[in-house]
């Protein structure tokens, strides 16, 4: 019985302890293609700071900007990552709950790959359109619009390889979804003159646009909710498949997937930091600038984060497959200078 | 009236019940075939157990082991104290990217001087070889001790996970052809190494008791942070479902009326048991970290949350246990004046703690093992990384908790993590069969049978 009471006494205290303990660590939650640089760094910055390592979460963009948005105070989260820009509405809903003064921090940019098993078909060179056909939910057929119903990949270029279509494509909560779309899906609607067709038929562009981003359902493209580890797995089980990976991942994975071209292009850190690879993204994280002072070591970790000795081009996130940023100066200052969105634009 | 088993004057059959008829042969027939199923269920059984047993074993006992050099790295004054004065907030401003050019210049060294054939010449190639870790345990060794700066100290530092895993075979030279960590002449410097005794496997501790590590260097971590994160949710689990349950069952067996509500209750707690842990998850996030205040990704959050997964375990088990003491000693207690309490605390209660510790033992080893309702509250991602420095850190600050980390490994990117999830998975099951045995341990020496 003693010792009955004594661990209850114990619990007592550890909970009456809540709300003497002031939280001393920078926490963060997001993009989880963030994820692996935000821990190169948040290491780096336990090892060479006086504060304890910063926690960081991934989630998604989307839950990581949800999260971030719910508002001031100790129980919510001080940076959250993202690999695509905070929309509108998000501001809106941030600032809906207190979160007024954001801090927006774009630290590179990312890379988009196409790639599949490294014995499986030669899948080397795509271009746009031939994902849209492949991909798409409405394709242009012998001129007409028609459900999309390419079985393999021949049937619409004869270039690609006889291979039944099966793709691994990010779910919607992240971010990488949002470019995918943009930068593949409409423009291989457009290339493949379907965006065209929709106008015609009466849609406004904008509609058109959002018909080009729909995806066919009939179980051929499959969303990914999960990390590039759940792609790499579909990948592995499924020789024709043809999964969609961060730079980064690939970079990792060079053992088991083998990359396609993109317009030509291949990807890598050059060719994104130059421009010519179409689809990339950059990333970003956001700050909350009412935390700065209250949680210990937030401004620290984000002018950490976008030093040349970490976020530059020979810095270990380059070296992990960021594309780092050429105007990684003007970031610097920005944080310096805690300039909030819609400040000194 | 009349009874098949009256014995008849005549068989009737004329059959003798020495030599098995047809429906007699087909009955032993169906009996026998019935046994090779049962046989049949078990071996499957087995034959996955082994299976299973087999995968984690070949996956995941490389994780105990780790690539480490030995390599005496010469401290430069003139890099690590520009000022001279030895004093420790002085050498804090040379961060550890000033460290990292000391450790390729001794890498170098050693090779030079090992005489390994080799075209690479420059420190700044010999990146690829070290792990990143080693840079930051200088700098810690140094800071404790800046009277080492200027002399030449003898370090084990980690071999990037690349060497490691060409070590054990993960790595293929074939596969290298589009590495960008590593290529093949870095692998021969490796080979030549091993056969100087330069570099060499080696059990590895850290991996045991040691923290995360970010993605860019699997080799450095370890599971003991997550571990110490496990421990604080059990303290709190074992410190409320415990009394709690316990509270409950003797209440709802001894004492309570049976009527409508109690009834309630009861099929409450059993639903209760079946409810998916994620729920209590998203319970935990919206009541007590939304709504109590409690910080995100603390193990009492979590713990809070396992011990409403695991009271219907405990408060179902104690009860059993209750129920199983024969009301005999109930009513020769009560029948030489003991009160009900009495009755309960002195007799009933002591004769059932066995099967009410093994039934806290199943429940807390369930509770070790979960992992979803953990997602919800934070307690996945690049957290356990800073070891508590006290009890009330150690219940608040954020950490992780060893299903979860194997689960946050499991995700990563580089090949390497994946190796150290199966290596978790070893270390968490090898709790969860102790903690296994010794409830089934209590159950056989304490239990008593009426």
């Amino acid at each position: 019985m003693t010792l009955k009471m004594t661990a209850s006494a114990l619990a007592m205290a550890a909970v009456a302890a809540t709300s003497a303990a002031a939280r001393d660590n920078v926490q963060v939650a997001g993009s989880s293609t963030v994820l692996p640089y935000a821990s190169i760094v948040a290491e780096a910055f336990g090892e060479n700071f006086d504060f304890p390592t910063p926690v960081v979460e991934s989630g998604g963009s989307s839950a990581g900007l949800k999260r971030f948005c719910e508002g001031v105070g100790e129980n919510t989260i001080d940076v959250a990552n993202a690999s695509r820009a905070i929309r509108e509405k998000e501001i809106k809903a941030c600032a809906d709950n207190g979160v007024t003064d954001i801090i927006e921090t774009r630290i590179g940019y990312d890379g988009i790959v196409f790639a599949s098993q490294i014995d499986g078909p030669a899948f080397t060179a795509f271009e746009p359109a031939d994902i849209y056909n492949a991909l798409g939910a409405k394709v242009l057929k012998d001129g007409e619009l028609v459900d999309n119903d390419y079985t393999t990949w021949n049937a619409f270029n004869a270039d690609l390889p006889d291979a039944e279509i099966m793709a691994f494509i990010p779910g919607t909560k992240h971010g990488t979804r949002e470019v995918f779309e943009e930068k593949v899906l409409v423009a291989g609607c457009e290339a493949t003159g379907a965006m065209e067709a929709m106008i015609e038929g009466g849609m406004s562009e904008d509609d058109a646009e959002d018909a080009c981003m729909s995806v066919r359902a009939d179980g051929r493209s499959v969303d990914i909710d999960g990390d590039y580890t759940e792609t790499l797995a579909s990948i592995d089980s499924n020789p024709n498949g043809i999964g969609v990976f961060g730079l980064a991942f690939y970079e990792n994975n060079t053992d088991s997937l083998k990359v396609a071209t993109m317009s030509g292009v291949e990807p890598t850190t050059e060719t994104i930091a130059a421009g010519d690879y179409p689809v990339s993204r950059p990333l970003f994280f956001y700050v909350k600038k009412a935390h700065i002072g209250v949680i210990p070591g937030l401004k620290e970790y984000a002018s950490f984060f976008v030093a040349d000795e970490i976020a530059g081009p020979d810095g270990p996130l380059a070296e992990y497959g960021l594309v780092s940023d050429p105007e990684l100066a003007d970031t610097q200052a920005k944080i310096e200078n805690e300039t909030t969105m819609g400040e000194g634009m | 009236m009349t009874d098949a088993s009256m014995p008849t004057d005549t068989p009737r059959h004329g059959k003798s019940i020495m030599v098995a008829d047809a429906h007699t042969k087909k009955r032993n027939a169906s009996e026998k075939r019935f046994q090779a199923y049962g046989l049949a269920a078990i071996g499957a059984g087995v034959f996955f157990l082994l299976v299973l047993l087999g995968a984690i074993l070949s996956n995941g006992l490389s994780a105990f082991q780790q690539t480490f050099i030995e390599v005496p790295v010469y401290l430069d004054a003139a890099k690590l104290d520009k000022n001279g004065n030895r004093d420790p907030e002085d050498l804090k401003k040379v961060s550890t990217f000033g460290y990292n050019p000391l450790i390729q210049n001794a890498i170098l060294e050693q090779v030079q001087a090992a005489g390994i054939d080799t075209p690479l010449d420059k420190a700044s190639e010999m990146k690829a070889l070290i792990s990143a870790s080693a840079a930051a345990q200088l700098r810690d060794r140094v800071i404790a001790n800046p009277d080492l700066v200027g002399e030449t100290v003898d370090f084990r530092i980690l071999a990037a996970s690349r060497v490691d895993g060409y070590l054990k075979g993960r790595v293929q030279r074939e596969d290298l052809a589009r590495d960008k960590n590593i290529d093949a002449v870095h692998l021969d410097i490796v080979d030549q190494m091993r056969e100087r005794g330069l570099l060499a496997k080696a059990f590895n501790w850290e991996f045991v008791f040691g923290a995360d590590a970010s993605e860019s260097r699997p080799e450095q971590a370890g599971i003991g942070i997550a571990m110490l994160g496990s421990f604080f949710m059990m303290l709190v689990v074992l410190a409320l479902a415990l009394p709690i349950g316990v509270a409950a069952s003797i209440y709802l067996e001894e004492f309570a009326p049976q009527n409508w509500f109690t009834d309630l209750i009861e099929v409450n707690i059993s639903n209760l048991a079946a409810v998916p842990s994620i729920v209590f998850g998203i319970l935990g996030l919206s009541v007590f970290i939304q709504f109590a205040g409690l910080p995100q990704s603390a193990p009492l959050v979590g713990g809070l949350v396992l011990t409403l997964m695991t009271l219907p375990t405990i408060i179902i088990s104690t009860r059993a246990a209750l129920k199983a003491v024969p009301p005999s000693i109930r009513d020769a207690a009560l029948g030489i004046g003991a009160s009900k309490m009495q009755s309960v605390f002195h007799h009933v209660l002591p004769l059932a703690m066995p099967g009410i510790l093994t039934g806290t033992i199943i429940g807390l080893a369930q509770a070790l093992g979960e992992t979803a309702p953990l997602l919800l509250i934070g307690m996945v991602g690049y957290i356990a990384t800073n070891a508590p420095d006290g009890l009330v850190e150690g219940f608040m600050s954020p950490n992780s908790a060893m299903p979860a980390q194997i689960y946050e490994w499991a995700k990563r990117a580089d090949p390497a993590y994946y190796e150290r999830a199966w290596g978790g998975i070893i270390i968490l099951l090898v709790f969860l069969l102790s903690m296994n045995i010794i409830a089934i341990i209590l159950r056989r020496r304490f239990e008593r049978r009426w």
